[in-house]
């Protein structure tokens, strides 16, 4: 659900490939599938602004610790684009008292795992402890909340490390530059044009004092919000949390501008040339995210919501049934939609790779007439029915993971809603009808907001 | 992309420990089964895995990619209902199916409401006992891993890591890519997959675990009825033995910004003796996150690269150590040569006591998050199972690890890892 800016969120530091997959998996584990224990949710804020909260699991003697900032690369500026990204790994670098890479050090002899990713909304540094560790990693994030010392050779080093990791996870993956490619051409004055991880060259030109002034201008209680979630009493954690974070003083955080997208008129296209044996297309369509104020379009979110279930919740949805196992013109096809971002847009998009000998055009016509069919003569009840128990027993699913609540709580909360939404989320799923999809899917999924990227296939022999 | 990854390390290194809560319960099927049981009353939910001994050991280089075909067929048509049914009998109870495949094993897993489980059990067994393997299936699934082996056979970390299991394995099957080859994939017809399916998912050679709200007695209803569905035949065969080979140097070209760095060999299997010494060294070496001596010197020090690791996996039989990275082009002789500085120093001299604490501390006092849902526990416990670990393993885990020494650790690395002889494959240097 909160998938698809989640998904292109990095994470700092990826290990091996088993860990790869496992983040990768945990991000998807979100789509669809909710949960409803918010009403057991404590919350606190504290004098200085910070907010807390702490959701109780007694399953298991352990605790994950998450501090969230609300300060994502949609908070940078041209130039700069990045900078969230490469100062959350200077977050590891050392404070006043600690050296580089101590905090991971005592973490870790605390038998902790640790990391932490950013988004284009947010920040987020997490831990996952035995329950009685929790007051070190409290007093460790308190720490560098308010004393990080960020050193020039340090950094200099980092940068290096980062400009790896574009490499890595987006130069050389043929997809992740597609996706790229997409966000700038769809946005084009709105900030989710930019990447998260950050435009090489402003990497290159990137110095220790970017990273000071994002840490001057974002980090602070009351921009931040700490949640915790296992086998704790919340009156313990709000004592330690008053006790450890209480004391730092808050700032005045600039506002920001709204940035909004001009309006599109017309097809977007762009051909991206790189190494690959099969082509490869992504659709995406400009919609809106939820609004803040629940009364404006919630109905027609949820329809949008649903709508990307029925294409590509299953084997058995429409886009792997028709365009793969029926027509044959695609080996994968798969639909998302973002329902919630804190910049107030959203893309409701498409990706298949063609069958070989198969034209991008000839997808993207076998997409569209899917979308036609849908608008036509709306989804069937038992397609719903199947998105509905999905969501019921996902429910259920969902309290197997403490870390995920948290991840629930922390995203709504940065994004700029309340974590009280998810208690109505699967009500508002199980109320939408065929027609409000039919409605929906008319009024957004049309050409003049379509952005198409294609993979122009490059042979492995030939230079780049 | 739907073929699965190469390499199934997290079950290894998901690290283990048992808590308190844990009680394993253990019995064999009357038709040959073993069976894995924990009662989990904490939420109303059932999880079961099913796995045998059908991973890509069972190809041989005619019929490569047979055994991940298999796989991957299970789910597409049972009993004489279309794939669609099958998916769609299962998503309308909210039960969730699944698969997995990696060298050793093929698997099944179920997860499922506790209200829904005898209809989930039963869409769990039509699934297992009587695949279909329609030929309009057969057909339409052979383009898609042909294409998909095109595609994989484009980007580095996959030419990377085919090449270097090929390398170090040399025709033993482990080191056969796990998806095939189009030539053999195309080759591969319905008899053949009825005669794998009969030959390899047999009852006798089955794992099963439970995990969940149910009771032992249900446990053994649902086990037998698992079992019982499955062919049987006491004439097993057992996996070929790894021979040693060579190592070789592979510079594979490519336009990628980055090489791409596979350097390793053949190292252990499942129940080695040195295997706490070694699991324990290599988290100090290249396995344990930001504090490994490998991240501290390639990423930490020198900037030279986002991901640098080393890791054992041990199969049923020997499988591969390995050390990773990627860097861009031009670094990577640096990077090498900082690898081998650290790997040589590290079997040379073994971790210092201080290092040996660390690890020790990491390792026992996080114990209670390995095992911190029912998920984990099923994904452990399906380890333990498939492997033939003793029941006490995790009761006697923390003992274990606490009492590796530096000079066990030593003696192991010089014992198991040889430097000598390593394959190297890079790809992206041209």
């Amino acid at each position: 659900m909160i998938l698809s800016r989640s998904s292109k969120a990095i994470i700092q530091v990826i290990i091996l490939m088993g860990t790869k997959v496992h983040s990768y998996k945990f991000f998807i584990l979100l789509f669809l599938f909710p949960i409803s224990v918010f009403s057991q949710i404590h919350q606190k804020t504290l004098d200085n602004g910070m907010k807390i909260f702490v959701k109780e699991d007694d399953r298991a003697p352990v605790v994950v610790s998450q501090v969230w900032y609300k300060a994502g690369s949609i908070d940078e500026v041209n130039g700069k684009t990045g900078i969230a990204h490469a100062f959350e790994h200077m977050m590891f670098k050392g404070t006043k008292t600690t050296k580089p890479g101590e905090f991971s050090e005592i973490i870790a002899a605390a038998g902790g795992r640790e990391n932490a990713f950013t988004g284009a909304d947010y920040t987020c540094y997490f831990q996952r402890l035995e329950k009685s560790k929790l007051p070190i990693s409290l007093k460790m994030e308190a720490d560098r909340m308010q004393n990080l010392v960020v050193l020039e050779e340090e950094f200099k080093k980092e940068i290096q490390v980062v400009m790896e990791e574009r490499r890595w996870r987006t130069d050389d993956k043929p997809t992740a530059r597609a996706n790229e490619l997409m966000q700038s051409l769809a946005f084009i004055s709105h900030p989710y044009g930019r990447p998260i991880v950050g435009w090489m060259d402003d990497l290159e030109n990137m110095s220790y004092k970017d990273a000071e002034e994002w840490y001057q201008d974002w980090y602070a209680p009351n921009n931040a919000i700490l949640v915790v979630a296992g086998d704790v009493s919340a009156k313990e954690v709000f004592a330690l949390a008053e006790q450890n974070f209480g004391k730092i003083p808050s700032k005045s955080i600039r506002d920001t501008k709204p940035q909004l997208e001009a309006e599109q008129h017309g097809v977007r296209r762009a051909v991206l040339k790189a190494p690959s044996k099969l082509g490869y297309i992504q659709m995406g369509y400009k919609v809106p995210a939820l609004d803040k104020d629940l009364t404006k379009n919630s109905s027609e979110i949820y329809a949008l919501e649903v709508l990307a279930g029925v294409l590509s919740n299953t084997s058995t949805s429409r886009l792997n049934q028709n365009l793969v196992n029926r027509d044959n013109v695609a080996i994968s096809a798969s639909a998302s939609y973002a329902m919630l971002t804190r910049g107030g847009l959203s893309l409701f998009e498409f990706y298949a790779t063609p069958s070989e000998g198969v034209d991008d055009i000839k997808v993207e016509m076998a997409v569209k007439n899917e979308i036609k069919e849908i608008i036509n003569n709306g989804v069937t009840d038992d397609e719903l029915n199947r998105i509905k128990m999905g969501v019921i027993s996902g429910d259920v699913y969902q309290k197997d993971s403490v870390f995920n609540v948290g991840m629930f709580i922390g995203q709504l909360e940065t994004m700029g809603y309340s974590h009280t939404l998810m208690d109505q989320y699967t009500e508002n799923v199980k109320k939408v009808t065929s027609a409000q999809i039919q409605e929906a899917a008319k009024k957004y999924l049309v050409d003049d907001k379509l952005t198409i990227v294609t993979i122009d296939p490059q042979p492995i022999n030939s230079a780049q | 992309m739907f073929i699965k990854q190469l390499f199934f390390i997290s079950i290894f290194f998901l690290p283990c420990f048992a808590q308190a809560a844990v009680d394993i319960e253990s019995w064999v099927t009357n038709d040959g089964s073993k069976v894995y049981f924990v009662e989990s009353d904490h939420l109303p939910i059932l999880d079961v895995s099913v796995s045998f001994k059908a991973g890509s050991v069972r190809d041989s280089e005619i019929n490569n990619g047979i055994a991940s075909f298999t796989n991957h067929l299970m789910l597409l048509g049972s009993g004489g209902e279309n794939e669609v049914d099958i998916a769609n009998n299962f998503t309308n109870i909210g039960a969730q199916l699944d698969s997995s495949f990696d060298q050793d094993s093929s698997s099944f897993s179920l997860r499922s409401l506790i209200e829904k489980k005898d209809t989930a059990i039963q869409l769990f067994n039509k699934v297992l006992h009587k695949p279909d393997f329609n030929e309009y299936v057969i057909k339409r699934e052979k383009k898609r891993y042909l294409a998909s082996i095109r595609q994989s056979d484009t980007q580095p970390s996959s030419i990377g890591s085919k090449s270097f299991m090929k390398t170090i394995f040399g025709k033993h099957p482990y080191g056969l890519p796990q998806s095939g080859t189009e030539k053999t994939i195309n080759k591969i017809t319905k008899s053949q997959l009825k005669t794998f399916y009969n030959t390899f998912y047999l009852s006798n050679q089955a794992s099963i675990v439970i995990v969940g709200d149910i009771d032992k007695k249900t446990a053994k209803v649902i086990a037998s009825s698992i079992s019982s569905g499955l062919p049987k035949n006491l004439n097993t065969v057992d996996y070929p033995e790894v021979e040693k080979i060579q190592g070789k140097n592979i510079n594979i070209p490519h336009p990628s910004s980055q090489a791409h760095l596979f350097y390793g060999a053949p190292a252990i299997k499942r129940g080695d003796p040195d295997f706490f010494p070694l699991y324990v060294g290599n988290y100090i070496l290249g396995g344990g996150g930001f504090v490994s001596r490998l991240t501290s010197e390639v990423r930490e020090k020198n900037g030279l690269a986002y991901s640098v690791y080393s890791y054992f996996m041990p199969y049923l039989e020997v499988g591969p150590f390995q050390v990773g990275l990627q860097t861009k082009k031009d670094q990577i002789g640096k990077a090498m040569k900082i690898v081998n500085t650290t790997l040589e120093d590290f079997i040379e001299n073994g971790p210092t006591e201080k290092e040996l604490i660390a690890a020790k501390s990491n390792m026992i006092g996080g114990f209670p998050l390995r095992l911190d849902s029912n998920q984990k526990i099923l994904q452990y416990l399906t380890m333990m199972a498939f492997y033939d670990y003793p029941l006490d393993y995790l009761k006697t885990f923390p003992d274990s690890v606490n009492s590796v020494t530096t000079d066990q650790i030593k003696k192991a690395f010089q014992k198991k890892v040889k430097i000598k002889d390593f394959s190297t494959v890079i790809v992206g240097v041209n």
